[in-house]
């Protein structure tokens, strides 16, 4: 019975955020008729592509209690190494390139999973720590030079640009990172266990789930998949520099708790996390078409998430109410 | 007599005794070896190492002036370290302060070239820090389910996206000649940031170890939970040590513009981890109720000394980020060391027990 209501709290949730993004759409493009062109959609999308990827790996994060403050360095790092390589070897084809930069990034992952659950450091203070770590490395190995477009190769550059079918390639690799995801999540054993030592830690140790190395696991596929968001950001703007994605995880936290994700962990679904994702997305791209200074998008999206995660526990706790008024005494 | 009994007994076992982990509890007979084990020798130590080296990059460095006048490059994050020190033994964690460093430097620098005399743009400075903390205060104690990571997380992109919607990325400065005089100026050969850096340690030092609400603060870091019922205003102490927190990052926003001579949004870029690696690596556990002042205040030398002299050593500033950020966990991870099942820093036995406490206040 009470998972029952809570699914049908959840649906609420989501059809509300909906409701939100259909009036802000609607006010866009009253202000402006430009928004809700084809054309615009599209750079929406693909704009919106490497977000989509990033918040699936911090929503399994956040699923079991922790956080990843490093994955705007270890994009960084991911995109600067791979760069270098493309650099110096033009001939390596795109698949190489993506998976070199995925194992850096893995990596990094791997060293933070390591951090927090064999040496049970906190996952702020380990991500913390190693978002500088990365992103001094970053400048490191590159000398403080960037990489440019003209020395990178053109297949490369094709990962971003390139199309299949007429769609964007950021575009199809996004959908491809949430169907993999859907499947890992809700079908596979795996999936499930990493839930369920979000909700319950203790007990899912007891019974006998290795939490320990799922815990690993979530980092290193968080690692993973922002090092892949490395390479597709490097050919999406055709240059690696130092202070690449500096603070782009905290969009990345913004795209999971306005979907819903529950940084107690436990809580968190691929719907909510898409439409999250999406009217952040809206918001980055809206802003310059009704005429708001950029200046304004940093302190925008922090309202936002603060007014998200402030409904959240308001709407909890009156139904939380509800429930208890409700019960026969 | 049971006293005694227990004490017989605690030595048989080897089991610490209670309280903040102060190794030097009356309850423990004297050792030299006890003693010596102490985290803060091991500071010392490094501390001493750092200035070594120091002196053997440069010949320049090992010198009276070196020490009075190079402390004034680096103190200006200091003032954060103590009350984030006592955010930390409460258990939580504030990573806005920087974000309030630069909300608090833009509205001084803004409101005093709009007309307001130097010193109210000061007040306001303080004023705008200590709000800043408040409202980090209000919301975990309003919101008890929110985790402080979530809170200060978005006020830390709130605080600076309010510093950019403010200033956009111009810079904003002009200040009299008598505001430089705080970073810069000397008070009878003695840089008048370290007299305020020595004023703010010994007061916040007192105040965690010499008065009732200290005790409190290590009590709620051991047991939110416990404290409450024991009748500890524990929402006040929350509320009070984050105002606190913000209150502290506005006076580091003042003596940092005075040093700069201008601000903008971007300042302070980074200052939450190295005030949390100085706390973390001064021997205040993460997991909260273990800590002393003296610490820090160690652990503030050894990182000013460290960045000074890899400055001396034409070291670039990406491998000082990598020194910081290695700082901080190994720093964590040293206190887990253990040597045959025991912990080598014995002054930190409790963090063991403490570490699956509850966080909820």
């Amino acid at each position: 019975m009470a998972k029952h209501n809570w699914q049908w709290n959840e649906n609420l949730r989501e059809l509300g955020l909906l409701l939100f993004m259909a009036i802000l759409v609607v006010a866009i493009q009253i202000r402006n008729p430009a928004f809700l062109t084809a054309g615009n959609l599209t750079s929406l999308l693909t704009n919106t592509a490497i977000l989509a990827i990033l918040a699936l790996g911090m929503m399994l994060v956040l699923v079991t209690r922790g956080i990843d403050l490093s994955i705007g360095s270890t994009i960084a790092l991911a995109g600067m190494v791979t760069s270098l390589a493309v650099a110096r070897y033009p001939g390596i084809p795109p698949v190489a390139a993506i998976g070199l930069g995925t194992a850096v990034g893995a990596l990094a992952g791997m060293v933070v999973g390591l951090l927090v659950s064999r040496w049970d450091v906190l996952p702020i203070i380990a991500t913390l720590g190693m978002m500088n770590v990365l992103r001094g490395l970053t400048y490191v190995i590159s000398g403080g030079r960037w990489v440019s477009s003209y020395q990178m190769s053109d297949s490369f550059k094709r990962i971003a640009t390139g199309r299949i079918l007429g769609v964007n390639n950021l575009i199809v690799i996004a959908l491809l990172a949430y169907l993999v995801a859907a499947w890992f999540i809700n079908h596979t054993r795996l999936g499930r266990q990493i839930y369920a030592v979000g909700s319950n830690p203790e007990a899912a140790e007891v019974s006998g789930l290795p939490k320990r190395r799922l815990i690993f696991l979530v980092y290193t596929i968080m690692g993973s998949l922002a090092g892949l968001a490395g390479v597709l950001w490097v050919a999406k703007f055709a240059s690696a520099q130092g202070d690449t994605a500096t603070g782009y995880e905290l969009q990345v936290i913004a795209a999971c708790i306005l979907g819903g994700v529950s940084i107690n962990g436990g809580v968190g679904r691929l719907t909510g996390l898409f439409l999250g994702t999406v009217m952040l997305g809206i918001i980055a791209n809206a802003l310059p078409l009704i005429n708001v200074s950029p200046f304004w998008q940093m302190g925008i999206q922090g309202g936002v998430v603060l007014a998200a995660v402030l409904t959240n526990v308001m709407v909890r706790r009156n139904t939380e109410r509800t429930a208890l008024r409700r019960r026969v005494i | 007599m049971v006293a005694e009994e227990e004490k017989r007994e605690r030595k048989k076992r080897s089991v610490p005794p209670p309280g903040d982990g102060t190794l030097l509890s009356t309850t423990m007979p004297w050792s030299w070896k006890d003693f010596f084990l102490q985290w803060e020798w091991m500071l010392v130590a490094v501390l001493s190492l750092v200035i070594v080296v120091n002196s053997l990059i440069s010949p320049f460095f090992l010198n009276w002036h070196t020490f009075i006048r190079t402390p004034a490059s680096f103190l200006d994050k200091a003032f954060i370290v103590f009350p984030m020190m006592f955010v930390i033994i409460l258990g939580k964690i504030d990573i806005s302060v920087g974000s309030t460093v630069a909300l608090s430097a833009v509205i001084m620098a803004v409101s005093y070239n709009a007309g307001l005399p130097m010193g109210l743009a000061i007040l306001l400075c303080l004023g705008v820090g200590a709000a800043a903390g408040a409202i980090n205060g209000f919301l975990l104690v309003a919101f008890r389910e929110l985790s402080f990571v979530i809170v200060t997380l978005s006020t830390m992109i709130i605080y600076r996206g309010i510093a950019y919607i403010i200033l956009g990325n111009r810079a904003s400065g002009g200040f009299p000649e008598g505001f430089s005089l705080l970073a810069w100026g000397s008070l009878g050969g003695v840089p008048i940031i370290l007299i305020a850096f020595v004023i703010a340690a010994v007061s916040f030092g007192l105040v965690l170890h010499k008065t009732v609400f200290g005790r409190a603060l290590f009590a709620m870091g051991h047991n939110a939970r416990a404290c409450r019922h024991s009748g500890i205003n524990t929402d006040l102490i929350l509320w009070t040590v984050f105002t606190l927190n913000g209150l502290m990052a506005a006076v580091t926003a003042i003596f940092l513009t005075s040093r700069m001579g201008s601000t903008r949004p971007n300042v302070a870029m980074g200052y939450e981890l190295e005030v949390i690696a100085m706390v973390a690596l001064g021997g205040v556990s993460t997991s909260g109720g273990v800590g002393r002042i003296g610490g820090p205040v160690l652990a503030i030398f050894i990182v000013g000394f460290l960045g000074y002299g890899m400055g001396l050593a034409n070291l670039q500033a990406p491998i000082v980020l990598v020194v910081i950020g290695t700082l901080l966990i190994v720093s964590v991870l040293a206190h887990k060391i253990r040597f045959q099942g025991f912990k080598l820093f014995r002054a930190r036995s409790t963090a063991a027990t403490a570490g699956e406490k509850n966080q909820e206040v």
